[in-house]
């Protein structure tokens, strides 16, 4: 059935979240799903994992894509956002003795104060200027994390404790009620940023950043706030991924994590909150699926699970070049074109 | 005593000399590609491991002699280089500088998989009967292929600059970095242009992985140095081939002094890692076009 269009007649209307009662009960059945899925499958604690793994992944994409995809300040050094996430959690619950909900909100505010360090030189440079300079930060930070022995434990890592009074958090079940409410929460702050002035003047840098100036945006400022909330996001996600792992070491930040973020968000589609969860989602299943493959195949071929990594690798090119020459709008604009095309049917347009 | 402090200094200096000619051979790779397609290449660094690994295997089992698996392996990556320019990058042309960079940190991953499928994960060096030879030079000692590295550095630097002044095509790059709308309308084949750097730039690389190969052991991952050499470019100027060679120079010798100076007080913390990156952001804030590259005027 062909819609008729929706009549907005005031400009509060037009910038909505939730347009019609149609997506708000899709969103319910979403919440419902969201909720349901750990007890409808209670066994099964692989799913589990991979699902908490992709909800801290999407709040990371989500952070990127603010910076690289809607302000358009490509950043190369995500990774070091997460370690510092993740350390700054690890530390203040371990030798401080912090709660762990206190800390990860620290720990967010942390990386966010970093970010704006980063983000300083953003008004002198930009484009692949900016992008060398976040990937030195991203080197410097790494070498201060292995090389700072007695508060990051150097290359050994440290382990990461997860308490909050007595309450411990320590089975998948858990994490994931920890995990997706938080998920939740800056998603709707992300898509809810978008349609506010800073959300608005992050775009029209993006677009074109001297007539933003001319219409009278602070380059300046708006940058600095995309970094800011960018790191956030990150230090959020990393520091969720430290607690949930347990253990943390400078290797679980490698430069790939980096690249691997990017991705997320030039598969998902740039400057797209869907698509930074939809890049996010694809980005962690389809190594897990080349794993599944290879341990099947393993029967056959027994030297398959050793080639793993280097196989993981180039697929893992190969799904970034494909994306980026035949599908540049990623997979949030599949989605729109597949919407539009069942919204018209049975006509083309 | 003076002199022994003396001697260590020029120890140092050489080594790190010897060091940077591949940060410069990786940079110039770097700096042709960008000046040409104003595209920054992050696979710059797995193109020289692709050059070593193949003159590797062309010697190891093949058993053709070192000049000759040199020379396939260079010809190989020249072509290589065109293939990649012709099947994909051509496609890309007008796209935002971030998805064309993409593409190359693609490509890059790409390539590290392929190393580690083909050559395994084990170390290999490329063994020439004359490379490791010591030679000492008044209390200065370095091995031949370091002396072999300085000397192509020279010859390969002259040779650009004669191609870029006097050859037709060298003329008609440095056309195609100047304006690309009036070298098209000049007449000259853009495509062309595109195809012949990266085939310049991959060459480069080839020689320099040859030589990486006999003075390092070689593992897929070693691509990775490339990223070290972003600070010789940036240091340099993107679009400064000359620049790229100082800056390569000079970012090898300093993380060799400051690393030999500093490291004893730092309890041997191998600042080495850090030093070309501290150095970038330096250069960034101060000096963001480099010191020979040019001033990017932004016109509305």
């Amino acid at each position: 059935m062909a819609t008729c269009g929706q009549f907005k007649t005031t400009y509060r209307e037009d910038i909505k979240v939730w347009k019609t009662l149609w997506l708000k009960s899709w969103f319910a059945f979403l919440f419902m799903l969201m909720i349901l899925f750990p007890i409808l499958n209670p066994a099964d604690c692989y799913l589990l994992y991979i699902t908490n793994i992709c909800g801290i992944a999407v709040i990371g994409s989500i952070g990127l894509n603010m910076l690289s995809g809607v302000t358009g300040q490509i950043s190369i050094g995500h990774a070091a956002f997460l370690a510092i996430g993740a350390y700054t959690s690890a530390i203040l619950t371990a030798t401080l003795k912090f709660p762990f909900p206190i800390a990860l909100i620290i720990s967010g505010f942390v990386a966010a104060l970093l970010g704006l360090v980063v983000g300083l030189p953003s008004m002198r440079i930009k484009g692949l200027y900016l992008l060398l300079s976040t990937m030195a930060f991203y080197f410097i930070t790494l070498y201060v994390l292995v090389h700072w022995k007695s508060l990051t434990g150097g290359v050994e890592g440290i382990e990461v404790q997860t308490k909050i009074g007595s309450f411990e958090l320590d089975t998948d079940l858990k994490f994931y009620f920890l995990i997706m409410p938080i998920v939740v929460l800056l998603t709707a702050f992300a898509r809810n940023f978008l349609h506010t002035k800073p959300g608005r003047a992050c775009i029209a840098i993006r677009d074109r950043d001297i007539a933003a100036e001319t219409i009278g945006v602070n380059l300046f400022k708006y940058k600095t706030i995309a970094f800011g909330i960018s790191s956030f996001y990150a230090g959020i996600a990393g520091s969720l991924f430290g607690h949930y792992i347990g253990w943390i070491t400078p290797e679980h930040f490698p430069f790939s994590l980096s690249i691997e973020y990017l991705a997320m968000i030039i598969v998902g589609g740039l400057g797209s909150v869907l698509g930074s969860i939809f890049g996010a989602i694809f980005i962690i299943a389809v190594p897990e699926g080349i794993r599944l493959i290879s341990h099947f195949l393993s029967n056959i071929y027994p030297d398959v699970i050793m080639k793993f990594i280097d196989l993981k690798g180039v697929i893992f090119g190969l799904i970034i070049i494909s994306f980026l020459v035949f599908e540049p709008e990623g997979l949030a604009g599949r989605w729109e074109k597949i919407k539009i095309y069942f919204k018209n049917w049975p006509y083309a347009y | 005593m003076e002199q022994s402090a003396w001697q260590s200094f020029f120890q140092l200096f050489i080594s790190g000399l010897a060091a940077g000619s591949i940060y410069a051979l990786i940079a110039v790779g770097f700096a042709i590609i960008y000046k040409a397609t104003s595209v920054l290449n992050f696979a710059q660094g797995d193109l020289l491991v692709l050059g070593g690994y193949l003159c590797f295997s062309l010697m190891a089992y093949l058993n053709i002699p070192y000049i000759f698996a040199f020379l396939i392996a260079i010809g190989l990556l020249a072509l290589m280089g065109i293939m990649i320019q012709r099947s994909i990058l051509n496609r890309m042309i007008g796209e935002p500088i971030f998805t064309v960079v993409m593409i190359t940190i693609g490509l890059s991953s790409v390539l590290q998989g392929l190393f580690g499928l083909f050559w395994g994960h084990e170390e290999q060096k490329i063994m020439t009967s004359a490379a490791d030879r010591i030679i000492a030079l008044g209390g200065v000692t370095l091995t031949m292929a370091h002396l072999i590295v300085m000397g192509v550095i020279a010859v390969l630097f002259s040779g650009f600059f004669l191609f870029f002044k006097h050859s037709r095509m060298g003329i008609a790059m440095r056309c195609t970095a100047l304006d690309q709308d009036t070298a098209l309308l000049m007449g000259i084949s853009v495509k062309n242009v595109f195809s012949l750097s990266w085939a310049i730039a991959c060459v480069v690389a080839c020689v320099g992985g040859v030589f990486f190969g006999q003075i390092n052991y070689m593992i897929p991952a070693m691509g990775a140095v490339g990223l070290r050499a972003f600070p010789a470019i940036v240091l340099g100027g993107l679009d400064s081939i000359g620049g790229a060679i100082i800056g390569g120079l000079t970012i090898g010798v300093l993380e060799n002094l400051i690393s030999g100076y500093l490291d004893v007080w730092l309890g041997g913390a191998g600042l080495k890692e850090i030093v070309p990156y501290i150095l970038l952001l330096i250069v960034l804030l101060i000096r963001p076009y480099g010191l020979f590259g040019t001033k990017e005027i932004i016109r509305v």
